[in-house]
């Protein structure tokens, strides 16, 4: 589950990270309101959208008049922000963030990631703040650090020390990291976070130089949800695509593709083995979907609809290899899809594993006409050569 | 022979007394597993499927002699009765759960590191090995006994290549789901190693997918470490980038993350890549001939 900067930003301050002084606004007159509680003479204007890429797209401004503030928000909320990130129909915006603008002297990238060969959260630092890291990392691998933390003992002083002075922290600054690493690795750990990335940190101010998190990224476990009732609260459903979050409150996992064989299949490797057998015949998914263990006829049917609801989609693939489910239960599943929902298009199925044999019968005896498929290889060509006619 | 579990394995089942344990508890002790117990916390005492309960697996392995443990333990609870079953001193455990948070997982292999316990998942099918042990989920009726060792993360997966073998006339000594969540108990170098180490394998199938280094970092050790033929294949060269298929693990988050990544890096180590997964069977068939492998 990811979270909004702003939201970001104020769970780094209820851990004393220092962030800008800021406010959100959901309306441009709320947005002028903002900026004139926090003060001051220049101000920056962020859209809050969960992808990345929002300063190159215009979700960025920085303006020096509460009249500007307001124009620019107005021209950000309920507009389409197109990032690299977004996909070609971008992300609509919803609220703003407004801080005060900063006085940067120098960008640091700090990120906490849970690094899968270590099998801990490992700090990511770089002197090249403001970029993304993977291009830091293509570029200038020398100027990432790395610092990995042990579970048990926690993140240490000196290991701050070592991130700061490689990327360049001194001086009083130094302890200013420290504290700041350690806040947010306590932060990360209390919240159950998958990533934090602060990119950029920097260093703001005239003559006193202070450390500030001018922009933050949070992912958090789904599978720690119900032990993060706070967390939980900040889900943003809108940028999150509906159909998947229906999905998933049928027990099913779906993600939306560009082609139009749709798929229904149990089990994550084997329905993404089966988009690509499908790919490898020259064909085009038009989705992933796991109906996982125990399906239902009724999380069947639930699988059928939602994947009809794609408008591209010309035929079914539906690839079962039964352990704890039974393949006589999915073939009742798709006979009363068939009848409650009318499917119009071809359905190609392939059952094996646990009864098999009784699955067969049941559709060869349903008087509906599937087409079936001995193995994947089978069911993949059926399926291309049906949307091809 | 085989790996981790074989018919002298004495088992007993953590969450004994649920539906899912109860149900694979039975399924396993058909294809004779030696189950000679299990834990339920408060029904300690007590007997299920004429078995005795007990509410630590500390008594269990004090009463029956238990070293393996299949953990039907809901994910909130995984990590701690799989660190129960470590201090336990049980050899292996098996932990079926999908959606034990990574935090935990952490934690978990900390406690772990310097003790003696194979920990395999979470989000696996299991361990088993035909006609002699089954600690998981998977359909025992299809694994029948031969020469190859077959590890995957995936579950179904395992189920496809191992019907795809079967139809070829292959067996296996023994099937390892490692898991597929980002933080395994176990990964694919360690159970390679314990492959290499079994004089029944003869030939090793490796069925991975997008996301992470361990793909690439097992078929290394292959190149430098081991004798017997690994054949690989990796699920995900239609997966977009950034978008989790499924499994919590499967990701893409950079470019040596994805499924042709990770091939071209097995095929460069020297394994024998299956690029289209309906073709496992028949690139392990091939690997056995060119290796003068028996095929039974």
């Amino acid at each position: 589950m990811n979270i909004h900067e702003y939201q970001a930003k104020e769970l780094l301050k209820s851990y004393g990270v220092p962030v800008p002084v800021g406010g959100v606004a959901y309306s441009d007159q709320q947005a002028a309101q903002v900026a004139e509680e926090i003060g001051g003479n220049k101000w920056v204007v962020k859209a809050q959208i969960h992808a990345g890429g929002r300063g190159k797209a215009g979700g960025v401004k920085v303006v020096d008049s509460i009249a500007e503030v307001q124009k620019t928000a107005d021209a950000m909320i309920g507009t389409h922000l197109v990032t690299h990130q977004t996909g070609p129909e971008g992300s609509i915006v919803q609220r703003v963030w407004i801080e005060q603008a900063s006085d940067i002297k120098k960008e640091f990238y700090l990120g906490f990631v849970i690094d899968r060969g270590s099998q801990r959260i490992t700090i990511i630092a770089s002197s090249e703040g403001g970029m993304e890291i993977e291009e830091v990392a293509k570029a200038t691998p020398e100027k990432i650090v790395k610092e990995v933390i042990d579970p048990a003992i926690g993140l240490l002083d000196f290991q701050c020390r070592k991130v700061a002075t490689a990327i360049g922290l001194k001086g009083k600054l130094m302890p200013q990291a420290v504290k700041l690493m350690k806040s947010i690795y306590r932060c990360m750990r209390d919240k159950d976070a998958l990533q934090a990335e602060i990119n950029p940190l920097a260093i703001v101010g005239n003559g006193d130089d202070k450390l500030m998190v001018l922009d933050a990224k949070f992912s958090f476990d789904d599978n720690a949800l119900y032990r993060q009732k706070a967390v939980t609260e900040m889900r943003d459903l809108a940028e999150e695509d509906p159909k998947e979050v229906e999905a998933s409150g049928h027990g099913l996992n779906y993600i939306a593709l560009d082609g139009n064989i749709g798929c229904i299949v149990n089990g994550a490797g084997l329905a993404m083995a089966s988009l690509d057998a499908i790919t490898l015949h020259g064909g085009r998914p038009a989705n992933f979907l796991d109906v996982g263990g125990g399906a239902s006829p009724e999380k069947v049917t639930n699988a059928c609809r939602i994947v009809l609801e794609d408008p591209n989609v010309k035929c079914i693939l539906v690839n079962i290899f039964a352990g704890i489910n039974r393949c006589d239960w999915i073939a009742k599943g798709l006979i009363q899809a068939c009848n409650s929902l009318q499917i119009k298009v071809p359905l190609i199925v392939r059952l094996a594993g646990t009864n098999v044999e009784e699955g067969r019968k049941i559709l060869a005896e349903s008087g509906l006409s599937f087409i079936t498929a001995e193995n994947l290889d089978d069911a993949a060509a059926k399926a291309v050569k049906t949307v091809r006619g | 022979m085989s790996v981790f579990v074989n018919k002298n394995s004495k088992v007993i089942f953590q969450g004994f007394t649920g539906e899912h344990a109860t149900f694979h508890a039975e399924d396993a002790m058909k294809i004779g597993t030696n189950v000679v117990g299990g834990v339920t916390p408060g029904k300690g005492g007590t007997t299920h499927l004429g078995l005795p309960v007990f509410d630590t697996v500390a008594e269990a392995v004090a009463a029956t002699g238990a070293d393996v443990s299949a953990v039907f333990v809901p994910p909130p609870f995984s990590a701690d009765a799989l660190m129960e079953a470590v201090d336990a001193g049980i050899k292996v455990a098996v932990t079926i759960a999908d959606g034990v948070p990574v935090h935990d997982m952490i934690r978990l292999q900390r406690y772990r590191t310097g003790k003696n316990t194979i920990i395999v998942g979470p989000n696996t099918p299991g361990i088993i090995t035909p006609s002699e042990c089954k600690v998981g989920i998977m359909p025992s009726h299809i694994y029948k006994k031969g020469n190859i060792g077959i590890v995957s993360r995936s579950g179904t997966l395992n189920y496809e290549a191992t019907e795809q073998m079967a139809a070829l006339g292959l067996g296996i000594t023994t099937s390892v789901g490692i898991g597929g969540d980002p933080i395994n108990g176990t990964d694919f170098m360690t159970v390679l190693r314990a492959f290499e180490a079994d004089p029944e394998t003869e030939i090793v199938v490796m069925i991975g997918e997008i996301g992470g280094p361990q793909e690439v970092a097992a078929a290394r050790w292959a190149k430098e470490n081991m004798k017997k033929p690994v054949v690989g294949f990796v699920a995900g060269i239609a997966a977009p980038t950034g978008r989790r298929m499924g499994h919590a693990g499967a990701i893409i988050s950079n470019e040596d993350d994805t499924a042709s990544a990770k091939m071209d890096a097995m095929e460069a180590l020297g394994l024998y890549v299956s690029r289209n997964p309906a073709h496992i069977g028949q690139t392990v068939l091939r690997a056995m001939k060119e290796n003068g492998i028996a095929v039974k």
